[in-house]
C-alpha cells in the first residue's frame, strides 16, 4: 500500500483549444485542473503536446449497457469501461437490464464496485423502476438511492413503464431523493412483434411495423404526468420528429423534462433495413430521413438535452441470423464522438462548446454526478478528453475494446479521434490507446 | 441471374425470359416422358422452415423433371427452438454440395440473408419468406394471366407482357407475400393493378406503391378487371381486430355467388378468378366461384411446375461446371 495513487502524478497539457476556443495550457495535478494559462511550466510533470487538439470535459453517458452481471459473454464492466475510456467517457450509467436485474441495493452496489475495480471510468448504476423490469410493482428505489452506488437515475430501459398509475407513482416517489425516471417510451400493444419503423420501407419488406405513435403517445402521457405531479422526467433515446415536437411543447410549458438522442438515430435511417442485416436492428428502430433531420434540429436548439449512446453489445450469434431472430441493439461508446462530430459539428449545426454541453455538462447534471460536466478550467475535477478533430479513421469492430462486434458504422470513415482521456487526473487513454486504469485508494489489490 | 429472391429487383428482360422458358417447360410436361436431362448431377435442396406441402412438391416435381437430385430438409419451427442457427444449417448444406437452395421461411428476409452471407455459395430461390415475397408464385400467376391475356387478344403469349391488362388483388394484403410479389411483377410487365382490402389489412405506406387502392370490391368489379385474384384470409385475424367477423368479411370482400352473378350479368365473359391456394371456401371465395369456368386455380398449380422448372434451369444451367474449381480456389 505504499504506491503513490496514480492521480497524484502531474500532467502538463500544452496548447489545447478549450472547446472550440482559445489555446491554453492545462496543468493536471492531484486529480484536478490545478492551473490554466499560456507558457505554463511544471517540474516533474509529464508534458503532453496538445497542438491541434480540442480539450473537452470528459464525456458522460447516461445510457450504457454493460451486461454484467449475467451476460458476461456479451460485455463485462471491465471491457465496457475500456470501451468507454477509448470513446472519451469519464462516466457511464450502466442500465438496469442485467441478470439479475439491478433492482436492489445489492446488485447496484455490485456493479458500482466492479466499476471502481476496473478503474477506467466512473460506472454509475441505473436502478430499475419496477421489480425485475416487470412493470408490476416498484423496486426499492430508496434503498438503491441510499446505497454506496448513490443511484439517482431509475429506468426500466428495454421495457416501458406503460402502466400510467405506476409511472405516476414512480415520478412522485423519486422526488424524496431528487431522482429522475428515465422512460423507455414504447407502448407495448402498438409494438407487439414489431421489427422496424412502420412506413414505406416496412410495407415493402413485409415486416411488422413499429409506429412512431407508439413512442409519441407515451411521451405525451408522461410529460403531462410529470406536469401534474411536478416531477422530473427523462426521455431515453428519442427517435421521431413527433417526439421532438411534443418535448418542445412540454418545455415551453415549463414541464421538467429532459431528452436524449443516440448517435445512430442522428444519422442512420430505415432504408438500411432493406439489406435485412440485423446489425441495423435496434430499439427504438431506425426511422426516416425526416426524423433524422428533426432530431438534429432538436439537439441543436436544446429541445433534446443530451447524447446517450445506448451502447448495446451482443455476441455474434445474436446477429448472425434471420432479422426476426436477432437481438436489438448496437455498440456505440467508441464511435459516439465521431458520429456526433460528423452529424452535428461538420454539418454546421453545433460547435465544440455545444458538444461539451450535450455530452458532458447536461448528462452530468441529469445524473447528478459530482466531479463531471465541469468546465475545462482551473479548479475543476480533471475529467478531460483531448480530441483530434482533423483525424479520420475507418471503423473496424474487431479493433474495438468492447466485446460487441455489432457496430452499424463498420467500414465507414469517421472524423475525429480521442487522443487522451483523463479520468480523475489519470490518463486512461494516451496517444489514442488504452494506458492504465486508475487505481483508487482502498481499491488496490 | 444468381438468385431469385424477389420480383422487386427482377428486371423485365429476366421476367420475360423466365416466362418464355416456362412455356417451353410446359411443353415438356405435356409429353409422355416428362423429363429433361439438363440438371443431371446437380443437387437442389428444399429447405423448409415452414410447412407448405404444395410449394414443396411443386419445386420437387420441377427439379426432378430437370433430372436434378432433390433433398428435402424440413427444418420446421424456429431455428432457435430447433437449436441450430440458419448459419449452421446453411453451412451444412454447403458442405453437402448443394447447388441450389429453395428456401421457405417464416421470417421476412431470410432468403436474402442467406444469399448475402458467405455461409453458402449455392443459388438461393425464395419459396416464400414471411410477409415479404413469394416470387415464383407471382411468376406462375403472371404466366397464367399472360396465357389468358394472349387468348383474349388472339396472339401467342411468348415474348409478350401484360400491357393493358386490368388486375385486382383482393384480401389480406398486409400479411401477403403473394400480393407483394405480384405488385412488383405486374408493374414490371405493364399491367394495371388495383388492391382491394379492408383498410386494416393494407400496410401503412401502401399509398406509395405503384397501384390503385380500393376498399370497395363491387366498385372495382364494375370497372371490368380481366383478372381477380382472391387472397387467402385467416379467420383468426378477427381476433386481432382486423375485421369484426368472418361473415362480415365475406359479405364485403369475399367473391361470393352474388358477385359471380353480377359478373355474368355485366357480360364480363373473359374475367378470370385466381387464387394462390389453399382456398377457404365460403370465406374469401364461394364454392361456386372456385368451381366456375372462370377459376384458374388448377391452371395455376400446373403452371407452377413449369415456372419453377424455368427458374431452376436458368439459375443452374447458366453457370458452367468448369467454372467451379476457380470459385473453389478463390474462397
Amino acid at each position: 500500500m505504499t504506491a503513490t495513487p496514480d492521480s497524484s502524478r502531474a500532467y502538463l497539457i500544452k496548447g489545447a483549444a478549450i472547446g472550440g476556443g482559445a489555446r491554453t495550457d492545462l496543468l493536471v495535478r492531484d486529480g484536478v485542473i490545478a492551473e490554466t494559462g499560456t507558457g505554463l511550466a511544471a517540474a516533474g510533470a509529464t508534458v503532453i503536446d496538445a497542438d491541434g487538439l480540442v480539450a473537452l470535459p470528459g464525456l458522460v453517458d447516461l445510457h450504457t449497457h454493460l451486461r454484467e452481471p449475467g451476460r458476461e459473454d456479451a460485455e463485462t464492466v471491465e471491457t465496457g469501461s475500456r470501451a468507454a475510456a477509448l470513446g472519451g467517457f469519464t462516466a457511464v450509467h450502466a442500465m438496469a437490464n442485467s441478470s439479475p436485474v439491478a433492482d436492489t441495493a445489492g446488485v447496484v452496489e455490485q456493479v458500482f464496485t466492479l466499476g471502481r475495480k476496473a478503474g477506467w471510468t466512473d460506472v454509475r448504476p441505473v436502478g430499475a423502476v419496477t421489480v425485475g423490469l416487470a412493470g408490476e410493482r416498484l423496486a426499492e428505489l430508496g434503498a438503491m438511492a441510499d446505497s454506496r452506488a448513490r443511484v439517482r437515475v431509475f429506468s426500466d430501459d428495454g421495457m416501458c413503464v406503460h402502466d400510467p398509475v405506476l409511472m405516476r407513482r414512480a415520478l412522485e416517489y423519486v422526488k424524496a431523493f431528487d431522482g429522475v425516471i428515465a422512460q423507455h417510451a414504447q407502448e407495448p400493444r402498438l409494438t407487439d412483434g414489431a421489427q422496424m419503423n412502420e412506413g414505406a420501407v416496412s410495407a415493402v419488406l413485409g415486416m411488422t411495423g413499429w409506429p412512431a405513435v407508439a413512442e409519441e403517445s407515451i411521451i405525451a402521457r408522461d410529460v403531462l404526468l410529470a406536469q401534474h405531479v411536478d416531477s422530473r422526467l427523462h426521455v431515453c433515446h428519442v427517435s421521431t420528429a413527433g417526439s421532438v415536437e411534443i418535448i418542445r411543447w412540454a418545455k415551453q410549458r415549463g414541464i421538467k423534462v429532459t431528452a436524449e438522442v443516440t448517435p445512430h438515430h442522428l444519422w442512420l435511417t430505415d432504408e438500411l433495413v432493406r439489406s435485412y442485416d440485423p446489425v441495423y436492428k435496434v430499439n427504438p428502430p431506425l426511422r426516416t430521413d425526416e426524423d433524422v433531420k428533426a432530431l438534429r434540429a432538436g439537439l441543436a436548439d436544446g429541445t433534446i438535452d443530451i447524447i446517450g449512446t445506448d451502447h448495446a453489445p451482443h455476441p455474434s450469434e445474436a446477429k448472425e441470423c434471420e432479422w426476426a431472430q436477432a437481438a436489438m441493439g448496437m455498440t456505440g461508446l467508441e464511435t459516439a464522438l465521431s458520429v456526433v462530430q460528423h452529424t452535428m459539428i461538420e454539418s454546421g449545426l453545433m460547435g465544440w462548446d455545444d458538444f461539451a454541453r450535450v455530452t458532458s455538462t447536461a448528462p452530468a447534471r441529469i445524473g447528478q454526478l459530482a466531479g463531471h460536466g465541469q468546465p475545462v478550467a482551473s479548479g475543476s475535477a480533471a475529467n478531460v478528453t483531448l480530441v483530434d478533430p482533423s483525424a479520420r479513421w475507418t471503423v473496424d469492430p474487431h479493433q474495438m475494446a468492447t466485446m460487441g462486434r455489432n457496430s452499424p458504422f463498420a467500414g465507414r470513415e469517421l472524423p475525429g479521434r480521442v487522443v487522451a482521456t483523463f479520468y480523475r487526473g489519470h490518463p486512461t487513454v494516451l496517444d489514442g490507446r488504452l494506458n492504465t486504469p486508475l487505481v483508487s485508494e482502498g481499491e488496490q489489490h | 441471374m444468381r438468385h431469385l429472391l424477389s420480383t422487386e429487383d427482377l428486371d423485365k428482360a429476366d421476367a420475360i425470359r423466365i416466362l418464355d422458358t416456362a412455356e417451353e417447360m410446359a411443353a415438356v410436361s405435356d409429353r409422355e416422358v416428362k423429363k429433361l436431362p439438363v440438371l443431371r448431377g446437380r443437387t437442389v435442396v428444399n429447405l423448409f422452415f415452414e410447412d407448405s406441402t404444395r410449394t414443396r412438391i411443386s419445386f420437387e416435381a420441377a427439379a426432378k423433371r430437370l433430372s436434378a437430385d432433390v433433398i428435402n430438409f424440413a427444418a420446421k419451427g424456429s431455428s432457435v427452438s430447433k437449436g441450430e442457427s440458419l448459419k449452421d444449417t446453411a453451412q451444412t448444406l454447403e458442405a453437402m454440395g448443394a447447388d441450389a437452395v429453395v428456401i421457405r421461411h417464416w421470417a421476412s428476409g431470410a432468403p436474402a440473408r442467406l444469399a448475402a452471407s458467405d455461409w453458402i455459395d449455392a443459388a438461393v430461390v425464395n419459396a416464400g419468406d414471411g410477409t415479404h415475397e413469394h416470387p415464383t408464385q407471382a411468376l406462375l400467376d403472371a404466366f397464367t394471366m399472360r396465357r389468358n391475356w394472349a387468348r383474349i387478344n388472339g396472339t401467342a403469349s411468348a415474348g409478350t407482357d401484360l400491357s393493358g391488362m386490368k388486375v385486382a388483388i383482393v384480401g389480406d394484403v398486409l400479411h401477403s407475400r403473394v400480393a407483394r410479389s405480384n405488385l412488383w411483377l405486374l408493374r414490371t410487365l405493364g399491367a394495371d393493378l388495383t388492391l382491394v382490402a379492408p383498410p386494416t389489412l393494407l400496410p401503412v405506406g401502401v399509398e406509395q406503391w405503384p397501384c390503385s387502392v380500393s376498399y370497395d370490391l363491387d366498385e372495382t368489379l364494375a370497372t371490368g378487371p380481366h383478372a381477380v385474384m382472391m387472397l387467402r384470409v385467416q379467420g383468426e385475424r378477427m381476433n386481432a381486430a382486423f375485421f369484426p367477423s368472418t361473415r362480415e368479411y365475406s359479405r364485403r370482400w369475399g367473391f361470393d355467388d352474388r358477385r359471380l352473378a353480377a359478373l355474368d350479368a355485366a357480360g364480363a365473359r373473359e374475367t378470370i378468378i385466381m387464387h394462390p391456394g389453399p382456398m377457404n371456401r365460403g370465406l374469401e371465395i364461394s364454392a361456386a366461384a372456385a368451381d366456375s369456368p372462370r377459376s384458374t386455380v388448377l391452371q395455376q398449380v400446373r403452371n407452377g411446375v413449369s415456372v419453377r422448372m424455368a427458374a431452376l434451369y436458368l439459375l443452374l444451367s447458366g453457370e458452367s461446371s468448369s467454372a467451379a474449381p476457380t470459385q473453389e480456389a478463390q474462397r
